[in-house]
């Protein structure tokens, strides 16, 4: 489905990605772990548009999007869930949800938004309220039924657990899987390896800019250098 | 009330709907791209100047006025694609300098198009005071309210109610989130500067009438509608509308009460009170964000 060959990014003159190679398949969950500054963002970034590619290709079911603009591969289905969340903080939750199918049209996604909120209870109940006012792990969760409102057919996902307590942790990875379950293909960056790791197909390991480790979560989970590296065993 | 307090507070807030309108035009622009942008005052001008030569030309009025919007529209259209769309990725004190040099060349443009003389177009129905408190009001007032009053509601509707309007506001907020959920910023910053340059003319075709249009209206006018949404809050609508009622009713005070020799002074003090002890303005969004 994603096939991302020899892709390069830059700030300025220094290399952000230097030249990734990344297969995502239809149905999978694969995970990207790596130390900060690895280029775990940039790499979302390059794959959503919003951070130019200056080399490599990057097909999403056998067309060259490499550089196609941002709101067209939301269009085909490429959707990101950003690191920080990025909600609208001063329109309301159901705003939120209703531009996350902004591509769509409102009619189309009345019937998205009510699975979003069967999904999510908790948004239901503060539809009304300001997204600037939620809580950081009501947040992620209006991030992820913004994204799912657009219907993704490859959910980009970065860092979805950052700065959360560690119950709340647990429960967007099971919300991860249960947009697996629905036969979601998403790519999962996340600082929390372990839990990323457990959860993924498959998985790659990125050092400064370049993939030097690909398997199975759980022959990574399993890899010695791995361990030590990123599972601080 | 006094009958004179009562007609001095009318012809305030004629000309403070027409500030408020100019006001909406800054912020619009200033929501979608952090700019100010200073040409506002010279959609106003093409607005006013463009309807009283088509007039004069010999067109009907209704058809003068719809050209005359379409007219400025396509001039803030082509502002953004060929000078700011241009400078992507410059700093927005960059972009606003780029907008003092549009504004001076239009300006330069138009006394070449036109000429340095006043025009006056003829009010859009009549010109009998109408008896009010006491107090006369303008017909042509009444139209400067009346479609005010429309284009606010409008402008409501548009941005409360349309996922277009609210991908508008999505962007000045969050652009990044913006682009990923698939809005496409380039071209809301084009319709900002379409719409803003619709309202200015607008503005500028109502007022006409009243204060006579000439190349350098919109020197003035911008600058007053700029007061207007500072005192109001930068970015905000309502306090758009706030601010430029309430410029032009201190206006109207202060001419009537104390001097109209101080009538523009007005407009000055208020953008150094307001900068000095609200720089955020009277309406400015409250900032409700966790992190």
């Amino acid at each position: 489905m994603l096939e991302v060959r020899g892709l390069t990014s830059h700030y300025g003159r220094i290399p952000a990605l230097k030249g990734i190679d990344v297969d995502v398949r239809e149905g999978e969950l694969v995970a990207l772990v790596g130390a900060n500054g690895a280029g775990k963002t940039t790499l979302l970034r390059t794959l959503s548009g919003v951070q130019p590619a200056t080399g490599g290709h990057v097909r999403f079911d056998g067309a060259d999007v490499t550089h196609a603009a941002p709101d067209r591969r939301v269009g085909l289905g490429i959707v990101q869930v950003p690191e920080g969340r990025q909600v609208f903080a001063p329109l309301t939750v159901e705003d939120n949800l209703r531009l996350g199918a902004y591509r769509r049209g409102g009619k189309a996604a009345a019937a998205t938004l009510e699975r979003i909120y069967a999904m999510f209870p908790r948004l239901r109940e503060r539809r009304a309220s300001l997204a600037g006012t939620l809580s950081g792990g009501e947040q992620q969760m209006l991030a992820m039924g913004r994204a799912v409102m657009a219907q993704p057919r490859l959910l980009l996902l970065d860092e979805p657990s950052m700065g959360l307590a560690p119950l709340l942790v647990q429960e967007v990875f099971a919300y991860v899987r249960r947009l697996k379950e629905e036969g979601r293909t998403i790519f999962l960056v996340d600082q929390n390896a372990r839990a990323a790791l457990s959860v993924a197909d498959r998985a790659y390991v990125l050092e400064t800019g370049q993939v030097v480790l690909a398997g199975t979560g759980a022959e990574l989970a399993a890899n010695p250098q791995v361990q030590q590296a990123y599972l601080g065993l | 009330m006094s009958a004179e307090l009562t007609q001095f507070l009318l012809t305030g807030i004629t000309i403070g709907a027409i500030y408020a309108l100019v006001a909406l035009g800054f912020s619009i622009i200033y929501n979608a791209s952090q700019v100010i942008n200073f040409a506002q005052g010279e959609f106003v001008m093409i607005g006013g100047m463009t309807t009283v030569s088509l007039v004069d030309g010999g067109m009907p009025l209704p058809l003068a006025i719809a050209l005359a919007v379409v007219v400025a529209a396509a001039v803030g259209l082509l502002l953004e694609k060929l000078a700011i769309e241009r400078a992507r990725g410059a700093s927005v004190v960059t972009l606003i300098i780029i907008t003092i040099g549009a504004s001076i060349f239009l300006r330069g443009l138009a006394q070449l198009v036109w000429d340095k003389n006043f025009h006056a177009l003829r009010p859009f129905t009549g010109s009998t005071p109408i008896a009010v408190f006491g107090a006369t009001i303008l017909p042509q007032s009444l139209w400067v309210l009346g479609v005010t009053v429309l284009i606010v509601a409008a402008l409501g509707w548009f941005f409360g109610r349309t996922l277009l309007g609210k991908g508008m506001l999505a962007t000045s907020h969050n652009r990044l989130a913006a682009e990923l959920v698939g809005v496409r910023v380039k071209g809301m910053l084009l319709l900002a500067f379409g719409l803003s340059a619709a309202l200015g003319a607008i503005a500028g075709i109502l007022t006409a009438p009243i204060t006579i249009t000439s190349y350098d209206v919109g020197v003035m006018l911008g600058l007053k509608g700029f007061a207007a949404a500072i005192l109001g809050g930068l970015g905000s609508g309502v306090g758009a509308v706030a601010g430029g009622l309430a410029l032009g009713i201190l206006e109207s005070l202060g001419a009537g009460f104390v001097s109209s020799a101080y009538k523009d002074v007005i407009a000055f003090v208020i953008i150094l009170a307001v900068l000095f002890f609200r720089p955020s303005g009277l309406f400015a969004r409250r900032s409700a964000e966790r992190v």
